[in-house]
């Protein structure tokens, strides 16, 4: 099947950053603004989802002669909530205090309109190969966005960056960073910044 | 007296001092995407608060009667096929599974339900339905209720229907509540000079944010009313 569109390396760099899952397209908000108030929990949450990414992009494209079109949505939803039952109980029984800290988050990747996008848009429709650069590309592009919201976060509401302390211990701790709030005025403002850099390369570049 | 103030705390909690957007996270997509008029956003938080009722009553059946270590349908089944055995059937691991199923046909039912019998209802909320299969509220309400059936620690403190349903019920109000003031204030934000970047998600973030730090006052609330209904 000859794959249209851009090239699996292309999808591969275009997920990172250009395409960026979070600030372009502004997916998978939830976890990006529930587990984001320290950078391991967020990592945590990072690599679950691109488990489940990965490897629903792959099973779907194996799929994609055999899917009718009007299950398809189904079938990718079936197909994700498996792989999270799998990666919740691996969670569960190798690191016990993360998934207490992730909690229902870890099973809400199943409603993660990121991996139904992308099972929709790529999978469905490419090659394996295709598909897992996809998957991989977009999952770390998915990860710096979770990583760059929990560092913001983390260091001015903790003083610690990934629990090691960056700032001196006079630093007044943030508090409001650390709470649902800040998570909101984090990402309001980094999206802001993501925009008006783009708006000046754009206009530098034309 | 111990049970009314038990179902007001719980309708508070999930309605006001844990609000499903405004604490859990939980409905951003919509929260962001449709929140531009307010009879739109009233029309998305009433179809979730709808969906959400019978999602939720569906689910805690499923749970409580199937899925849960011990439950009796599963463990009459077992003791069919291999009388005399003693071991506790566990089939909780095919709760999100049965959760995302009970979802998506729940919300396919009622469109079909509404589009026969009330074709204005159908009209008003219609473009939101499929939406909301997708829409975290739903599973997170599924799951909180699930965490009240299988991870307490005594039966006795297990969620009955009725707790479940004032759960589900008040997240979705609370849902709806967040969502029609976020839209009031869109509404106004329209005449204001918003910075070219921040236009459109960045300046609904922050706006959310402001409403999350508001929303924070009500922590405490639920200690208050306990006294007041107890004493």
């Amino acid at each position: 099947m000859p794959s249209k569109g851009p090239t699996a390396t292309e999808r591969f760099i275009n997920g990172i950053i250009p395409e960026n899952p979070l600030y372009r397209n502004l997916l998978g908000l939830c976890p990006a603004l529930a587990v984001t108030n320290g950078m391991k929990p967020a990592l945590t949450m990072a690599g679950a989802t691109a488990f489940v990414l990965i490897c629903a992009n792959v099973i779907t494209s194996l799929l994609r002669n055999v899917l009718k079109p009007h299950l398809r949505i189904l079938v990718f939803t079936l197909t994700i909530a498996t792989f999270v039952t799998i990666a919740d109980r691996f969670l569960q029984a190798f690191m016990y205090d993360m998934s207490k800290i992730l909690g229902p988050y870890v099973p809400l990747i199943i409603v993660n309109c990121m991996i139904i996008s992308r099972c929709e848009v790529c999978a469905s429709k490419q090659s394996v190969g295709t598909a897992f650069s996809d998957a991989v590309g977009v999952s770390l592009g998915f990860c710096l966005g979770l990583a760059s919201i929990a560092t913001v976060r983390e260091i001015l509401g903790s003083g610690t960056w990934m629990e090691l302390r960056v700032l001196p211990e006079a630093w007044p701790n943030w508090g409001i960073m650390v709470l649902p709030p800040g998570a909101f005025l984090t990402l309001g403002l980094l999206l802001g910044g993501w925009n008006w850099y783009n708006a000046r390369r754009e206009a530098k570049a034309s | 007296m111990e049970y009314i103030a038990s179902i007001v705390l719980i309708s508070v909690g999930a309605a006001l001092i844990n609000n499903f957007v405004l604490h859990y996270f939980v409905g951003i997509c919509p929260f962001v995407g449709v929140s531009r008029r307010v009879e739109m956003a009233f029309g998305m938080g009433c179809a979730v608060t709808f969906v959400i009722s019978i999602a939720a009553f569906l689910s805690w059946t499923f749970t409580y009667f199937v899925t849960r270590p011990g439950a009796p349908v599963t463990t009459w089944i077992w003791g069919m096929v291999n009388p005399g055995s003693e071991a506790v059937v566990d089939l909780s691991i095919l709760n999100y599974i049965i959760y995302i199923f009970v979802i998506a046909s729940s919300v396919q039912f009622v469109e079909m339900y509404l589009r026969k019998f009330f074709p204005a209802l159908f009209k008003a909320f219609g473009i939101f339905l499929p939406l909301i299969t997708t829409n975290c509220a739903i599973l997170f309400g599924c799951l909180e209720i699930m965490k009240h059936i299988t991870g307490v620690s005594s039966p006795a403190e297990m969620w009955g229907l009725d707790k479940a349903l004032v759960f589900a019920v008040s997240g979705g109000i609370g849902f709806a509540i967040a969502i029609t003031m976020m839209a009031g204030i869109r509404e106004e934000l329209d005449l204001c000079d918003v910075p070219k970047p921040l236009e459109g998600a960045g300046i609904t973030l922050l706006v959310a944010g402001i409403m999350a730090m508001a929303f924070m006052g009500f922590t405490g609330v639920d200690r208050g009313l306990e006294a007041l209904l107890l004493k």
